[in-house]
Order: structure tokens, then sequence, then C-alpha cells
């Protein structure tokens, strides 16, 4: 009996390990712990994914950065993967999560993030390493000049609070810029006001596209015109919903865009595209390759493209001879209320993959940090209308020195990157973002679609009326899955979601527990029959 | 009853000749019913619904059940931009498959292509022969055969420069602001004109061999070389193959 007593003790202390063993498994990573110290005798090698322009010279600045870096932490090695559009970037990262071979660090947006976030503890909290006094921001330890928390423009690092944490520190800022052929506009006959409003640019567009009796547009003598091209519909349907002061999405994930508002948006841009006066980028090609070829009066498009736009852009992708001389001035968005103006405010932010070893961790959060040195950040800011995430760069002297000398050449000192640049610099108290939750990443795709959709159908002669748009609406609510992102749990996790046939590993663990749960009762009742024969 | 078996084994091999004989020669011009020839589709206008009949003659790339198609018949080819394809039905697009596409025609940058388009698979096969394209570079017939098959034969590689002066015969994207895997562009001339040709690297990747023919290239070098005749504000071909000139 004595044996059977000891048997059955060992067997429940086995399952009770294994049990927890298994528990520990099935959540993934640990949540990353701040180590006592970074120990700096080990050597580290950490993976970077960055996004870049198709850029050579932002190519250049992270591999600049990334030399200085491990000049001065000598034990830390950082391999760059450069990428050139966020969506590849997010592709990839989803893939690796589920092999927990994600990068250590990589540029990304906030609304990526929010989806990252669905693997358990995949993205580091940055909120401690943040405020850690030895290896936080400006830390006693940190070996370089980074900035302080209170040095990070404040509206900048909130875009990268999702769910009461930081998850990423912003690395640059863009807006949106109408580029503005400003000679056709006063050819027209009208005034650049100083704010435009939508009313404005649909009414010059509209006088843009009529056509001469040869077929040739009266503009500019060409057989192609289309005088409002946008890039990114996706935000030219956040950004108007917004003006309107109508319904996008909330907090919580609910899905607000399929309101009344958005069907009026839509039968604006519906009338506009059916006239000639309006297209998009997915339907007609880069904003920027009509403008200077003359075939466009307004392009709106990211600051960070502005090296692209205007007779004398340093980038082009059009041949000289299609080439048109005209005068380029760049305004904020078009606003619904000028008195009020809103526009969005985007560009890359830094995330922290967690890894199993918390001195890896460090390592990457240090080389974070230093992204956000005054080196970094002035000189990425200057490849295109960026602006600098932090006070101590735009308060920099080399800056300000940088700021004052627009126009002096076509180059690095080109006049409409440093208009674009100004402009958001004036305008920073006037930016939002969308909300973001797991899932915001495809409303956002979805918005756009809504716009993309419309104009395709008018250039196909479809009928657009109000039974287009519902169909539009259930077709986009399917096509997105988003009934399936409202009225649950903004941050819902894969644990609550559900992960299919379970693995056998774990299949073993939970028949252990059971196993040992019968032990227990077994043993329970055995006693309890000897305590009675007894 | 010797006689009857060779008779027989005659008649079986003259069949069997007969039936791959049939399958070589499907006829790529002719059109089932409903089907435009490649003459209306060149006249039809953008944004049209088109429905055509064709033949795969390279994939570029599959993703979320969209894949983008190089596709060719007797008469002109066809560039098939993120039609509906489930991963499945991808694997069936071999070099030379048949297929029956609707759509709408689109132009994007001077490329003409088909958007928004079903397919389904049908019976015949038919590989192009690459058009000698090198004598049309530069002149206004070269846009007609646009997503054709073509080779290019004894031209030069030109220096590229890099954004610090340096004289290379590739760059990693147009700027050389890529890596390992990104685009190839290089520079070839004839008769006098170059022109900017690359490995798009959804078509053939960096194990490819055209891939690390193209690294390998040294600037004065002479090549043939073979791809599709694609365009973005003028021709811009997506090379597949580069050998030293004959």
């Amino acid at each position: 009996m004595k044996h059977l007593k000891k048997c059955t003790c060992l067997l429940l202390v086995l399952a009770s390990l294994l049990a927890l063993s298994g528990c520990h498994g099935s959540r993934g990573l640990n949540a990353f712990q701040i180590p006592e110290e970074f120990d700096t005798s080990r050597e580290y090698e950490i993976t970077f994914w960055a996004k870049n322009d198709t850029n050579k010279t932002q190519s250049n600045i992270y591999e600049k950065a990334i030399r200085d870096f491990e000049a001065i932490y000598p034990n830390i090695h950082v391999n760059l993967r450069l990428y050139t559009n966020y969506g590849k970037i997010y592709n990839d990262v989803i893939t690796n999560i589920s092999t927990n071979t994600t990068p250590n660090v990589c540029i990304t947006y906030p609304d990526h993030i929010a989806t990252y976030l669905t693997g358990p503890n995949s993205v580091v909290p940055l909120d401690e390493l943040m405020t850690d006094a030895r290896y936080g921001l400006g830390g006693s330890e940190v070996r370089f000049d980074a900035p302080t928390q209170e040095e990070i423009i404040p509206q900048f690092l909130n875009e990268c609070a999702i769910g009461g944490h930081y998850y990423a520190v912003p690395y640059m800022r863009s807006t949106e810029a109408c580029y503005i052929n400003k000679t056709y506009v006063e050819a027209l006959g009208y005034t650049l006001p100083e704010q435009l409003t939508w009313d404005f640019i649909w009414e010059v567009s509209e006088a843009a596209a009529k056509k001469g009796p040869d077929g040739n547009y009266l503009l500019n003598g060409q057989p192609v015109m289309i005088p409002f091209i946008y890039k990114s519909t996706d935000n030219m349907m956040i950004q108007l919903l917004r003006q309107y002061g109508a319904g996008y999405s909330n907090d919580q994930g609910e899905i607000q865009i399929f309101n009344d508002t958005t069907k009026q948006i839509l039968e604006t841009v519906a009338s506009h595209v059916e006239t000639g006066a309006f297209s998009t980028f997915k339907i007609s090609s880069y904003p920027a390759n009509f403008m200077n070829a003359g075939q466009c009066v307004f392009a709106i498009d990211s600051t960070a493209g502005a090296t692209w736009m205007g007779t004398y852009a340093p980038l082009s992708d059009i041949s000289e001879d299609k080439l048109v001389k005209f005068e380029t001035e760049v305004r904020p968005i078009p606003q619904v209320d000028p008195e009020h103006p809103q526009m969005i405010s985007q560009g890359p932010s830094v995330c922290v993959f967690n890894k199993s070893d918390p001195q890896e961790v460090m390592a990457s959060w240090l080389f974070v940090q230093y992204l956000l040195t005054n080196d970094v950040q002035i000189a990425y800011s200057q490849t295109e209308g960026y602006v600098p995430v932090t006070s101590k760069a735009h308060s920099d002297a080399q800056y300000q020195d940088y700021l004052s000398r627009s126009g002096e050449d076509n180059e690095f000192y080109y006049d409409v990157k440093l208009k674009a640049t100004q402009m958001l610099l004036d305008n920073m108290d006037n930016t939002f973002v969308a909300p973001v939750f797991n899932g915001s990443a495809s409303l956002r795709d979805a918005a756009g679609q809504l716009i993309e959709n419309t104009a395709k159908s008018v250039r196909r002669s479809e009928q657009v009326d109000d039974a287009y748009f519902d169909t539009l609406f259930e077709d986009i609510t399917s096509l997105y899955r988003l009934d399936q992102i409202g009225n649950q749990d903004a941050f819902s996790s894969a644990e609550e979601t559900d992960l299919g046939k379970l693995p056998t590993t774990s299949v073993i663990l939970l028949s252990s527990l059971a196993v040992a749960w019968v032990c227990i009762v077994t043993y329970a009742v055995f006693q309890r029959l000897r305590r009675k024969k007894a | 009853m010797k006689k009857f078996i060779a008779l027989s084994m005659a008649l079986v091999l003259a069949l069997s000749m007969f039936g791959c004989s049939s399958a070589e020669k499907d006829d790529p011009s002719k059109k089932s019913e409903g089907v435009m020839t490649y003459e209306e589709y060149a006249a039809a206008p953008v944004e049209s619904e088109v429905v055509i009949e064709a033949y795969v003659q390279a994939k570029q790339s599959w993703w979320e059940d969209k894949a983008t198609v190089y596709a060719q018949d007797a008469d002109g080819a066809y560039f098939l931009y993120d039609m509906a394809c489930s991963k499945e039905d991808y694997e069936k697009l071999t070099t030379g498959t048949k297929i029956k596409v609707t759509g709408y025609k689109a132009e994007w940058s001077g490329e003409v292509e088909i958007i928004d388009a079903t397919f389904e698979i049908m019976e015949g096969n038919y590989v192009a022969t690459p058009i000698d394209a090198t004598a049309l570079l530069g002149t206004d017939e070269l846009i007609q055969h646009q997503n054709q098959l073509a080779t290019f034969k004894g031209m030069t590689v030109e220096a590229t420069k890099t954004p610090d002066g340096k004289d290379v015969a590739f760059l990693y994207n147009w700027d050389g602001s890529g890596q390992d895997g990104d685009d190839l562009y290089f520079n070839v001339s004839v008769n006098g004109n170059t022109y900017t040709f690359l490995v798009e690297s959804y078509l053939c990747d960096s194990s490819s061999e055209v891939y690390n023919a193209v690294k390998s290239l040294k600037i004065g070098d002479k090549i043939d070389m073979e791809g599709f005749l694609y365009w973005y504000e003028g021709v811009n071909p997506h090379i597949t193959s580069v050998t030293p000139a004959k």
C-alpha cells in the first residue's frame, strides 16, 4: 500500500508539472521583462526590416545609422532588410509570427501592430522600457544622445498607443499635401486660396476638364488631362468623413463607415469621374507623372512624395521630352471647414518584436532609440517631405538652417519638398489618426475600395444609384470581413478565437491532466473506503 | 496473324501521331463563339468589358487569390493583372495552357491590361515563338506588339549611374535603393539608342538563371535577351533570359 501511495503522489507531481509546462508552451513567448543589466559581454545579431520610398538616399541613411550604432555597440550587429511598401512588410510579418521568425525591429504602421498583437506577447510593450532610468529614453546607461520621452512630439507618440500601451515609437511623420499646377489654375481665371476647399477643387477641376472641338483639352492642348488625381483613396475617404464629422469607426472597433455621408461622398466622386474631372492612382497611375507632363492640376499625395512633384523635381519617372514647365504650389488637402482644417497624420513607426532572450530584446530597443537621435532623424527627414518626430531635432540649428534655405537648389533644398515639410510643421496640431484596433487595417482598405469601385463603375457606364451603394456596402463588408470585426473586443487575441484542431503535444498534456484528476479521485475514494472499513 | 498485328501496330502508331499533332496544332487564332479576336480586343475602348481566349506564356505572381499572368495568342498578347484565381488553379496555369478570360480593358502608365478578370481553363496548348523586336525599338510600331514575347539581339550593356555617380552594369530597383532579391534594372543600347530593361523579381526571382546572369553583366558586354514587352511610361521589357550575343 505504501508503494501505491508513493506511486500516486509521483504521478500527481509529474502530471502537474507537465500540465504547467503545457500552459507555458501554448501561450508562445513569455512576456518580456527588462533584465537587471544589459550584458555587453555577449554578441547579438538583430534584424531590422525597414521601408524606403524607393529612394537610395534613404537606404544609405539606414546603412549609415547601422554602422554608427555598431561603432557605439560593437557587440550588436544589425542586419538590414529593405522593403518599398508597408503592405509587403505587413504580409511578411504575419507569415513570420506563426513560425516565431519575426524580425527584431520593424518599421510599421500602428494599424498593422494591432494585428500583430493577436500573437500573444509577439510585440514588446515599450512603456516600461521608455521610462527605465538606465536603458530607457535618454537613460544613464545609453551610450548615445537619445531623446527623452518628453522630447518625442506627444501627438506622434500617442499614435503608437494601442489599448493603453505603447507598442511602437514614431520614426518619421508626414501627411498628405495637395500639389498644384498654379499656372493652370490661374490660366483658368482662378486665384489660389491659402486654404483649399473641396468646392474650389471640384469647380476648378470641372473647368479644366473641358475639351475643344479637336478632342484635345482646352487647358493643355493635349489629348490627356485628369484635373484631379488622388493617390490614396483610403486617406481620401477617412479624411472626408472626419471633416464632415461622420462615422468611420471607434476605438472599440465598431464599424461606422456605412452611413449617409459616405454615400454622399461617393455620389460626389461619381459625378466628377463621369465628367473626367477626377481619377485615382489605382485607376490611372502616379499623380506626379500626370502633373509633370502637364496633364493634371491637383495631385494629392503624401508629403513624402514631394521630390517627385513639379517641373524641376529631383525624381521623375517620365522622360525629359514629356516634362512641361509650370509653377508648383503646395497646400494642405482641401477642407470642408477651412477655419478648422483636419488632415491625417501618417508615416512610419518602429516596433520591437519579442524574443525568448530578453537580452536580444534589449539590444533591439537600444537600436530603436538610436533611430530617434538627431543624426538619423534630421538626415532621414531631409530625403522627403518628412518631419522629425522629436522636438530635440526640430530645435536643432542644423535642421532650422535646412528649413530656412527652401529653393536654394532643385535637389537637397528643392522648394516643393521644403514647402510640404513646412506645411506639416505648421499643421501638426491639425493632424489626426484613425482608431487602431485588430481589423483597422482591413477597414482602411475598405474605405479606399468604396471610392475605387464607384469610380470604376462610373467609367464602365454602370448605373450608380442608391441600389448600387447598398450592394457596394454589402460586397465591401463581405470582402473585407468587416462584419467579423465589429462587436468584438478590439484587441481580442488568438487565445479567444478558434484556433482549429489542438496540436498533439497539447492533447498529450491535457490527457496527463485528466489522468492526474482520475488518480486524485481514485485515491480519495480509496482512502474513504479504507476509513469506512476501519 | 503476323500481318494483322503489324497492321494494328501501324494503325495505333498513325492514330497516336495524329493525336500528338492535333494537340500541337491547336490553332491559337481560332476563337470560340462570343470571344473577341485580338483585333477586336485591340480596338475595344479602355473600361469596356472584354472576353478573350489566350495561352499562358508566363506567370508573374499569385497573392490572396489573385494572379498576374502574361498570355498570348497567334495575333497579340495580353497582360492579365490581378485576375481572380485560386492557388489550386494557379498551379494549373502552366506555359501554353489555354484560358478564356472575361474582364475589363484598362490602361495604367501606358500598359494596356485586363483587370477585374475571371478565367476558365480550356482545351488547347500553344507556346508563342518570340518576335525579334531589336529593329523595332524606338519605332512607333513597337507598341503594337505590347506584352508579346520578344527577343532583342546583339545589344550592348551600357553604364548605369548609382546616386553617388559610380558606373555600374545594373541597379537593384530603378535607383539602386534595393537589395538582392529586388527588381534588377539595366541599360542596353542598339543603333545608338539606350533603353532600360529589367528583371521583374516576381516573374524571375533571385534564384532564377536570368537574375544571376544580369548580376554577372559587365559594361560593354554584348548580349541577346528574351522577355515580355511590358510598358511603363514607355517600353520597359521584363526580361526572362540573357545570353552572350551570338
